[in-house]
């Protein structure tokens, strides 16, 4: 068969299927086929592009043109106007939301243009349930030389000279965890890949299983290598079935490649993996847990040590990896150490992946070396805020980490950098927020997840963030007392000081931090029972001010029980009878005159 | 083993179960993937089926039971005829989640955890869904719905009869 002249790379994601890239994907399909071209234009359905809000998306190769948003209907003059006549189609190119410029490929939109795949370097480049085009792109060609040219030894010292550290949160040495594992004594010993990514707002780890699951495998079987493992188990949640599937199939390619399985291209080395779903236990993110859980039990914490890396799952020897840490171990054995530390700051190298999300233009993952400003991550790649709001926190590392406020916003990104500010790296989420979203019910939001989460082992986490739920609660409800946010503090040190696992030991985070930068906020809630953000349904009075409304009615229209009424050029009124408080007015009024 | 009797376990149902414990007895850890796949025979988890379970695996009552009331995936009540799964992720929370359940509560009468009466819903907050991109993000069934508002949530479930 002939090259084809074009190919369409069109994204099969999890975000772009929700947005209907099956039915784009069927219509495409028929009409290339109606107009017989087939064989010139071929469609690859790849893994997450990155760019979930303007999903489906797709790219044109080689031309590097990017569509988005499509639909269905958009097929026929899509096919006779590009693939035909060769004539891009300009409504359905990206439009730069501050310039309003229309751009069309994909290497010049800022939020690509900005980021360094290494990663993320197939994604949207190969299919993702197509091992020859992994082994086309130099896959398992890192596997081959640690097999064929390294010792175990040697595989262990260049991880831990390449500096990789691990992804999924605390930021622990890859290799040093691999040194220990492979020096433990036992017979059998395994190798995990943790893609249990419970953290709200993080989804690096489910793009990277569906784009490329060959990497997390490859990375597998390196590992087990270095530390003379013969099974290893993927954990991954139940949340994500499309990952599951790819990975099964992935795994199936590699055993029927040879590359999985009794004596691994030759060298004697034997290797297999299975998929284990989780069952919805945030904490099964935790190690301990994880291989709890794995052995059917209750996924519950234990106490260390002793380390996994030597009583690990079933008591043996183990090594637990993120999956992201994991997707770097080929390109490392490949190129070498000095290759990947050459980018980095002091003390964290390489890329990292994050899950840019909430009040940011360019919602998507971003893959940036480690050391990058937040600035330029959220202003830059993020393209800023929408609706001309404010900028007000970004809120790092999930459930665990914290909320920074705009004058940190230049601290270089890198694990320790973080922690000063208050927050964690985590496994890489980065939720922005703008003037609209209260800090308290923040905190309140963070609290509620952990509270409900925590595993009910240890007395301080269990109860400890059961009553600074409560206090939250009072405070948002209009009922704090002033002596609650010394309370606050108190609980919060004493949590974190005695908890038994990491959940625990940074579930007190999100007050702390949100304590640090916005305590005016928390005063104005408990001293003047008064929500600055206008978040907290019962701080407000859902009255609307005469002198601010502009009497253009846009309130009366998002009111969903008909509780305003107004007429042209009379201001609005609510009627506290029928209101639900529901806030669909605060949304709405562009000119602050609801209170 | 005695025979699981029980008004929502038929005896199709009851074969299938057989053949998901027999094989999985010489696994272990195999309780998470047994539960699992029952449950998605029956719809839920009765008690005498986790009983039944048990003796089927070999296992203490308590520890079976204790594992299906760990995790959010098992349900140990009957479910609606449609689930309705609203993301509580932070990126849905900021864009505002928290409205577009108070408009299902206020129309169905239900929160979390909650099934109606006529069994048509149930209402689960999950945690985040990995599709941040989309936010705020409602899964009814099988089929995602992005970039949800108040008023449109109900013309969503409007479709599910």
């Amino acid at each position: 068969m002939a090259n084809p002249r074009l190919q369409l790379m069109l994204c099969g994601g999890t975000g772009c299927q929700a947005s209907g890239s099956r039915e784009f994907h069927q219509a495409l399909y028929e009409e290339l086929e109606k107009q017989g071209l087939e064989e010139e234009v071929k469609i690859i359905e790849t893994g997450c592009n990155g760019f979930c809000a303007l999903g489906p998306v797709m790219l044109v190769q080689p031309e590097g043109i990017f569509y988005q948003k499509l639909s269905p209907g958009d097929v026929p003059h899509l096919v006779e106007e590009h693939f035909l006549k060769g004539r891009p189609v300009k409504k359905l190119l990206y439009v730069e939301p501050a310039s309003k410029e229309t751009i069309p490929t994909m290497n010049e939109i800022p939020f690509f243009a900005h980021q360094k795949f290494w990663v993320m370097r197939n994604k949207g480049i190969i299919d993702p349930e197509s091992i020859d085009e992994y082994i086309a792109r130099d896959g398992y060609f890192g596997l081959a030389k640690a097999l064929n040219d390294m010792a175990p030894e040697d595989i262990v010292h260049e991880i831990r000279d390449s500096g990789l550290r691990g992804r999924g949160g605390a930021g622990f040495p890859a290799g040093l965890k691999w040194q220990f594992a492979s020096k433990a004594q036992g017979e059998v010993k395994y190798v995990l890949c943790n893609a249990d990514e419970g953290d709200p707002g993080a989804f690096m780890d489910r793009s990277i299983l569906e784009a490329d699951p060959h990497s997390v495998i490859e990375g597998m079987i390196i590992a087990a290598r270095a530390i003379n493992a013969s099974q290893g188990y993927i954990y991954c949640r139940t949340e994500y079935p499309l990952a599951i599937h790819r990975l099964t199939l992935a795994i199936n390619q590699a055993r029927e490649y040879g590359l999985l399985g009794e004596d691994i291209l030759g060298s004697g080395f034997n290797f297999s993996i299975d998929v284990y779903q989780g069952a919805g236990a945030f904490v099964c993110g935790e190690e301990t847990a994880l291989m709890r859980s794995i052995e059917g039990k209750r996924g519950m914490p234990r106490p260390r040590p002793p380390f996994p890396a030597n009583k690990g799952l079933w008591e043996r020897p183990t090594v637990l990896n993120n999956v992201e840490t994991l997707a770097n171990v080929a390109q490392i054995i490949l190129n070498g150490a000095q290759w990947f530390s050459s980018i980095g700051t002091e003390s964290s190298k390489g890329t990292k992946v994050f899950a840019l999300s909430g009040a940011v233009n360019n919602i998507g993952l971003v893959e940036v070396p480690m050391g990058i400003t937040l600035r330029r991550m959220i202003f830059d790649i993020g393209g800023g805020i929408p609706k001309k709001r404010k900028f007000k926190a970004v809120q790092l590392g999930g459930p665990s980490g914290g909320c920074v406020p705009e004058q940190h916003l230049d601290t270089a990104v890198d694990y320790e950098e973080i922690v000063r500010l208050g927050a964690i790296m985590g496994s890489g989420g980065v939720i922005v927020m703008d003037e609209k979203t209260c800090m308290v019910d923040m905190a309140r939001f963070f609290m509620d997840f952990i509270q409900e989460e925590s595993c009910g082992k240890c007395t301080p986490c269990r109860e400890g963030t059961r009553r600074l739920l409560e206090i939250l609660d009072k405070i948002c409800q209009g009922e704090g007392q002033p002596r609650d946010i010394e309370t606050l503090e108190e609980l919060s040190a004493v949590i974190k000081e005695s908890s038994l696992c990491g959940l625990g030991q940074t579930a007190p985070n999100p007050v702390l931090s949100t304590l640090r930068y916005f305590k005016d906020e928390y005063i104005a809630h408990v001293y003047e029972k008064h929500c600055p953000a206008k978040r907290c349904a019962a701080l407000l009075k859902f009255e609307v001010d005469p002198e601010k409304c502009q009497k253009c009615g846009l309130c009366f229209k998002a009111c969903p029980v008909g509780a305003i009424s107004w007429e042209k050029k009379q201001p609005a009124v609510i009627d506290k009878q029928k209101c639900i408080q529901c806030l669909s007015c605060y949304e709405t009024c562009r000119f602050g005159a609801i209170d | 083993m005695p025979k699981l009797q029980h008004p929502d376990v038929t005896n199709d149902m009851l074969n299938h179960i057989d053949n998901i414990i027999g094989s999985f007895r010489q696994s272990p850890g195999a309780v998470i993937p047994v539960l699992r796949q029952c449950q998605d025979v029956v719809g839920y988890l009765p008690v005498e089926l986790i009983d039944y379970i048990s003796s089927g695996l070999n296992l203490p009552k308590s520890d079976v039971l204790g594992v299906a009331t760990f995790y959010a995936l098992f349900s140990l009540s009957p479910k609606g005829r449609h689930t309705i799964r609203a993301c509580m992720g932070t990126a849905c929370y900021v864009k505002g989640i928290k409205e577009v359940m108070g408009r299902i509560k206020q129309t169905y009468g239900i929160e979390p955890g909650d099934t109606t009466d006529d069994r048509r819903f149930s209402l689960e907050g999950v945690r985040c869904l990995g599709a941040c991109g989309l936010a705020p993000v409602v899964v009814v069934d099988q089929d995602t719905h992005g970039s949800v508002k108040p008023d449109a949530v109900v013309d969503i479930l409007d479709q599910y009869k």
